[in-house]
């Protein structure tokens, strides 16, 4: 499945009761409109490092990297960029 | 125009306002004898049953100490200073044995070894924040402090069943804290006065159906810095006007500030109150000494707390309205200011 749609997939099933008219344009803020909370940060991490194989440091756990679809889609690339 | 001083207050002003208030509440909106206190030991508890004593008299004012295995010894003898300086009945219940008949210990412990194998018997631990909210825009995900026997520490990522778990063990002590204060409560008649200053009533920093219950809230509308100017005019003992905030509930001593607020209650107070009149960030900056994009961060960190909080300030949601509604659901509820 394309990087997108799984991350898409995660959070409309994980956060919104698997409702994907509530999640809108990729680049909206998931902290900023009570889509994800620090509980949902701790369940979206578990999933990039369970179904996507990465290792998050706890520095990498700011809005710039998880806080939309599009954020974590650049986000997962650019670790997957320097693990290669 | 924003500065420190819009927390001062006239301490005594407020202290007759809050005592004239209460006795009309608990009198006749509650209907009720006196008033239940649980006693931490802290300076919100402190100040309330200090107010509760000034609102009805040391007669009925009943003081409540309940430690547990991980309470601070020290705790419960700070509470019982205070209530011997009051004058006030007070009683010691050791919750510890119905935290361990619940399972309460042994559940934090299993949920603890999901994430460090090791631990058991003479380890202990805590949540804590990361501590950074000025200088970071990194998420306020709580991580666990364990500390081994031998005095090792480290830090250990949650997962997010495990942090629940965590919390939801925790809560027990609220909770079971609070049923004996309703015990108490009803065999004596009396109303419960729950202890959440401002900033934890705002933020959330309170277990629904724990801490968070109560019949009257008296110091809810008050910012911590102004919990501790009352203090020092109702003349508490200088040990409790002088103790740092704890959160007395894990096994390792842990701060509010590490636990929840991620600054000192003196910043927080300041930055609600600029929060929630509207001061633009840059206004509260150069106040504070702080950047602006410093005062951002906590800006944003509040309005996520509230956003947790509103759950915890909900009352059970019904899916039809009770209508007409009884009377106790009218603002004009009798018995308020008769």
């Amino acid at each position: 499945m394309e990087l997108r749609s799984m991350i898409r997939d995660f959070v409309v099933e994980n956060f919104l009761f698997g409702d994907d008219t509530r999640l809108g344009s990729d680049d909206l803020s998931l902290l900023d409109n009570g889509i994800m909370d620090s509980l949902g940060v701790m369940d979206l991490v578990a999933f990039l490092e369970s179904r996507l194989g990465l290792q998050v440091p706890d520095s990498d756990l700011v809005p710039q990297n998880l806080d939309s679809v599009d954020n974590l889609v650049a986000y997962v690339e650019r670790r997957r960029a320097t693990a290669a | 125009m924003f500065d420190r001083s819009v927390l001062d207050l006239d301490p005594a002003g407020e202290v007759h306002e809050i005592s004239v208030r209460l006795r009309d509440i608990v009198q006749k909106r509650l209907r009720c004898r006196g008033v239940v206190v649980a006693v931490s030991g802290g300076i919100d508890s402190s100040v309330t049953c200090a107010l509760a004593v000034r609102a009805l008299g040391p007669g009925r004012v009943f003081a409540l100490l309940m430690p547990e295995r991980h309470s601070d010894p020290d705790s419960t003898r700070r509470g019982l200073l205070l209530a011997d300086a009051l004058g006030v009945a007070r009683v010691v219940e050791d919750v510890a044995p119905a935290l361990a008949a619940l399972g309460c210990y042994r559940r934090y412990d299993a949920a603890v070894r999901r994430v460090m194998p090791n631990y058991g018997e003479g380890w202990r631990s805590k949540l804590v924040l990361p501590g950074d909210v000025l200088d970071s825009d990194r998420v306020n995900v709580s991580q666990l402090v364990v500390r081994a026997p031998g005095g090792a520490e480290s830090t250990v990522r949650l997962t997010a069943d495990v942090y629940l778990e965590l919390v939801a063990t925790t809560n027990f002590k609220q909770r079971v804290r609070k049923t004996l204060e309703y015990f108490h409560a009803d065999r004596l008649r009396y109303a419960v006065a729950g202890t959440p200053n401002r900033l934890e009533y705002d933020q959330g920093f309170f277990v629904k159906n724990g801490d968070g219950s109560a019949d009257v809230k008296p110091i809810a509308h008050l910012y911590k810095t102004q919990v501790y100017a009352l203090a020092r005019h109702l003349d508490l003992p200088e040990e409790i006007c002088g103790a740092e905030p704890t959160t007395d509930t894990f096994s390792l001593p842990q701060t509010q500030t590490e636990f929840y607020f991620a600054l000192p209650y003196r910043e927080m107070d300041l930055l609600l109150w600029a929060r929630s009149h509207a001061v633009p960030a840059a206004d509260a900056a150069a106040a504070l000494a702080l950047q602006p994009v410093q005062v951002e961060r906590v800006y944003r960190d509040i309005e996520r707390k509230r956003a947790v909080a509103a759950y915890l300030h909900l009352p059970p949601v019904l899916v039809k309205p009770v209508d007409p509604g009884p009377p106790w659901e009218r603002q004009d509820t009798p018995g308020v200011g008769e």
